[in-house]
């Protein structure tokens, strides 16, 4: 079943179209990978579906309902999180408020939730008075991801999660996108590891110059060999 | 009021408009063309006051040693009183650009504010400089003797409309040339990537002290046309405000705008003092409150609704680049 | 001298309120308000509107608690002056401030708004009470209680450092505790990402114009029962309010705390020096000196 999709999405931050009828599928519980060379939109992509660009033309449909051109907040009440490329984290709140703020629009006792994220990010737990301005940057991705998952989403939207960090923390990150994919969440992740992003994926897409290229099975892409020479790094 | 009167009336109008005009070319250079954010101008407004007093008056002597005192009196002719004017004003802008022109656009403004007030304590409180509270009187006007006293402000319109036209022509040549296009991209934060933040501070800072030099001739020709000072008239309100408003309402980055704005707002100004007269006899003493009043909401209006003002910014820079 | 550093201290605990709200509006807007001063003065204003007027015409008495200068209708005044002045601040920001942030106006513009609304909020009050100092109990007797050390200070100005202290510690534990406070550090910490946890930031904005005006109008009466009312007191404040803040780091409410305290003693032990209408210009100068040494401030990174 089709959980999220965005259809014939043409976006700009000026008068100028960054992204020109872009489209992408995500099934429930899929992970989908979007792949491309740096400026090609792949970020915007993931903003307009979060509402906080508005398209110019397409729609974004979450299951069988409208929701292109909706506020974020209103989005985020819907079942989707979304995780920043940059500044992602509140740095001068500690951990456990940092999660509380992902649980802002929740009227209801998250406390079961916070533990279940802490049971994610067990590194987490044990530092949840500290400012998380003084994490190192692995950890402050954790914290990005636990924040976005207060709201037990149903689909995850993660920009660049791997950005910035060390080959041993890239690895750590990975298994945790796992581990949460593993609970049922759907994602769309944009990747500049793409090698890796499409390992897990099970749908991966191609975007260059804010158009598709091509999309495929993940592994199919990683077989591809075109796709190897310009995307992967030969 | 005769004929005579009336025109006579003007004058003094176009005189005082033409002082502000002049101000507002300073304000010009370094917030249209720059975009430094200085709200101390009555700062620079008193200090070239100031200068040029002591510059061009002679330093009292025996009685009057008693009743007046200051701490030099050069009794130079007028032109110097400009001269060191505009070099007091241009000094002290430097000094105030060291800390605060590599911070944000906020500090400076907090600065140019703190060194306004600290000057007017200063010129208030300090009796041996410049008299203290009450001020600094008799100093001379450029060629004095030519005519009938009761004539001479026509003389001093044609001295400050000179003055002000000589100070326009060279701004624009400074704007038209590579050093105003740079000018305007440091405003624009288009800066080449051939630029270092050395050069962005010493660009800001050079038009930080040629604006400050403009005002300090604008608080000279002030103090020329009264022939009085005291620090209470550098208020940020006559000495600051008014002068914003007329820039935003002729156009910032635009020098034609902002002589315009002066007139405009000089005479909005003039014109809400007759209305103020109909007031009931108990507004009366508040009248001025309510002319600043409409001032500052036709600044409100005019940031909202209109920013560019009356005539907009000239687009100098793309024409040359095509 | 120890005399001095403690009217500092009743000085700087003033100034420190309206620091905080300063602080507070720059952290989230990203604007200087030069119309925080005269939120002081409209406060001390609107609370001698309170005392004077409406409070005594509908018949509150006007006897005294003890040996302070003033009794239940200050009582009743001040929390009221409070919310009117947060209104008043609110409404600028839907009147002026919410439509240049629409517009994309930098802010400079804002800045330059927010003197033009300084001056609004100024020539009102001109108008209606004129430019003469008040007091909300002229002619009043206020004497000096001796404290060790031989410092005299007068019951008003102990009660001031209390409520000062109590308005820090409430404001404390809204932001540590309550779900509006978090929200409203989120807000200052990362807007983008605010908006994006579903954080409805127009609504934090409307709040921190409330908080920030309420604590200046606090300061105002504070400085109105210590000293007197002057239509041009808050724009006096505007300097040390701004020292205070970049002292404090711009946008830490506990900087501007202590930064607000540091102003005020410098302010007071100068007069030891200098003429007190200095004392305006020793702030300056403080600032100054920061801005070449720290300009982030104390708790700033570099
Ligand atoms: N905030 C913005 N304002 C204007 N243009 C932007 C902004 N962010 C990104 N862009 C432009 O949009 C294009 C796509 O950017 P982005 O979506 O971030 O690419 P990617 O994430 O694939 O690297 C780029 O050309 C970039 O310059
Ligand atoms: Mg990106």
């Amino acid at each position: 079943m089709i959980i999220l999709k965005a259809e014939d999405i043409t976006v700009g931050y000026t008068e100028v179209d960054i992204l020109h009828d872009v489209g992408i599928r995500v099934k429930s519980g899929e992970i989908v990978s979007i792949i491309g060379p740096n400026g090609a939109g792949k970020s915007t992509l993931l903003k307009t579906i979060f509402g906080i660009l508005k398209p110019r033309n397409g729609s974004v449909t979450l299951k069988d309902e409208d929701i292109t051109g909706l506020n974020p907040d209103k989005i985020a009440r819907k079942g989707i999180s979304y995780v920043p490329q940059v500044e992602n984290v509140f740095p001068s709140m500690t951990i456990q408020e940092n999660l509380e703020m992902g649980a802002f629009i929740r009227d209801d006792d998250y406390s079961q939730r916070i533990d279940e994220v802490y049971d994610l990010f067990t590194v987490l737990r044990e530092r949840k008075k500290q400012k998380v301005g003084h994490l190192s940057g692995g950890q402050r991705q954790m914290v990005a991801m636990g924040r976005a998952l207060m709201l037990d989403p149903q689909v995850l939207l993660l920009d660049e999660p791997s950005a910035g960090l060390a080959p041993v923390l890239v690895s750590d990150i990975f298994e945790k996108i796992m581990e949460i994919n593993a609970t049922g969440v759907a994602m769309i992740i944009v990747e500049q590891n793409a090698r890796e992003a499409l390992k897990m994926a099970h749908h991966g897409y191609v975007l260059a110059m804010g158009r598709n290229v091509l999309d495929d099975k993940g592994e199919a892409l990683l077989a591809n060999e075109e796709v190897g020479r310009l995307y992967l790094g030969g | 009021m005769e004929i005579g009167g009336i025109i006579a009336y003007l004058v003094s109008l176009a005189i005082m408009a033409g002082i502000y005009a002049v101000f507002c070319l300073g304000l010009n250079i370094q917030w249209g063309y720059t975009g430094l954010f200085n709200i101390g101008i009555a700062g620079f407004f008193c200090i070239g006051a100031y200068a040029t007093a002591l510059i061009t008056t002679p330093k009292p002597t025996g009685m009057y040693a008693h009743y007046v005192q200051q701490i030099f009196g050069l009794n130079l002719p007028f032109i110097f009183g400009l001269l060191g004017a505009a070099i007091i004003c241009g000094v002290i802008a430097f000094l105030i650009g060291i800390p605060t022109l590599k911070l944000g656009e906020d500090y400076l403004a907090i600065a140019t504010l703190g060194i306004a007030e600290t000057f007017r304590l200063i010129f208030n409180n300090e009796h041996w400089l410049a008299n203290g509270p009450r001020g600094l009187m008799g100093l001379p006007q450029p060629l004095q003797g030519l005519v009938d006293p009761r004539h001479y402000n026509y003389i001093y319109l044609i001295v400050v409309v000179i003055i002000m036209v000589l100070i326009y022509l060279s701004i624009e040549r400074a704007i038209r040339s590579p050093w105003g296009r740079v000018l305007r991209a440091v405003r624009e934060d288009e800066v080449s990537a051939g630029m270092s933040g050395k050069d962005i501070f010493r660009f800001k800072m050079q038009s930080l002290v040629f604006g400050a030099m403009v005002m300090g001739i604008g608080g000279a020709l002030y103090a020329h046309y009264t022939k009085a000072i005291s620090p209470d008239v550098f208020t940020p309100l006559y000495g600051t405000f008014i002068i914003w408003v007329m820039l935003m309402a002729g156009g910032s980055g635009n020098n034609k705008g902002a002589i315009l704005g002066a007139y405009v707002v000089w005479g909005i100004w003039i014109g809400a003092k007759f209305m103020t007269d109909f007031l009931p006899y108990t507004l009366k003493a508040r009248a001025p409150y309510i002319r600043f009043l409409l001032v500052m909401i036709l600044l409100e209006i005019i940031l909202i609704y209109r920013p560019q003002g009356l005539l907009g910014e000239e687009k100098k820079v793309s024409k040359l680049i095509e | 001298m120890a005399e001095l550093i403690v009217y500092g201290i009743v000085l700087g605990s003033i100034i420190s309120l309206g620091a905080i709200g300063l602080s507070l509006v720059y952290g989230i807007l990203r604007f200087a308000n030069f119309a925080h001063g005269d939120f002081l003065t409209a406060g001390a204003y609107v609370a001698l509107f309170m005392v004077t007027g409406v409070l005594s015409w509908i018949g509150i008495p006007d006897n005294t608690f003890g040996s302070l200068s003033f009794g239940w209708r200050m009582v009743i005044a001040f929390p009221i002056s409070m919310v009117v002045v947060g209104c008043v601040a609110i409404a600028l920001d839907r009147i002026l401030y919410r439509k240049l942030r629409q517009k994309g106006s930098g802010a400079v513009m804002l800045a330059m708004s927010s003197l033009g609304a300084a001056f609004i909020i100024r020539m009102i009050i001109l108008i209606i009470w004129g430019a003469d100092s008040l007091f909300y109990r002229p002619g009043l007797m206020r004497p000096a209680l001796e404290v060790p050390l031989g410092i005299k200070i007068r019951p008003d100005q102990i009660l001031i450092l209390f409520v000062v202290l109590f308005l820090v510690v409430l404001l404390h534990l809204f932001l540590k505790k309550t779900k509006m406070g978090k929200a409203m550090r989120a807000t200052a910490d990362n807007m983008e990402l605010a908006l994006i946890s579903g954080i409805n930031t127009e609504r934090i904005i409307i709040w921190t114009w409330g908080i920030g005006g309420a604590l200046a109008a606090a300061g105002g009466i504070l400085y109105g029962i210590d000293v007197q009312l002057h239509p041009y007191m808050g724009w006096n404040f505007l300097i040390p309010l701004f020292a205070a803040t970049i002292l404090g780091t711009i946008g830490n409410i506990y900087g501007a705390l202590i930064g607000g305290l540091t102003i005020g003693i410098a302010q007071q032990v100068s007069t030891a020096f200098l003429l007190p209408t200095y004392k305006l210009a020793v702030a300056f100068i403080i600032m100054i000196l920061i801005l070449l040494i720290r300009p982030k401030g104390i708790f700033g990174k570099e």
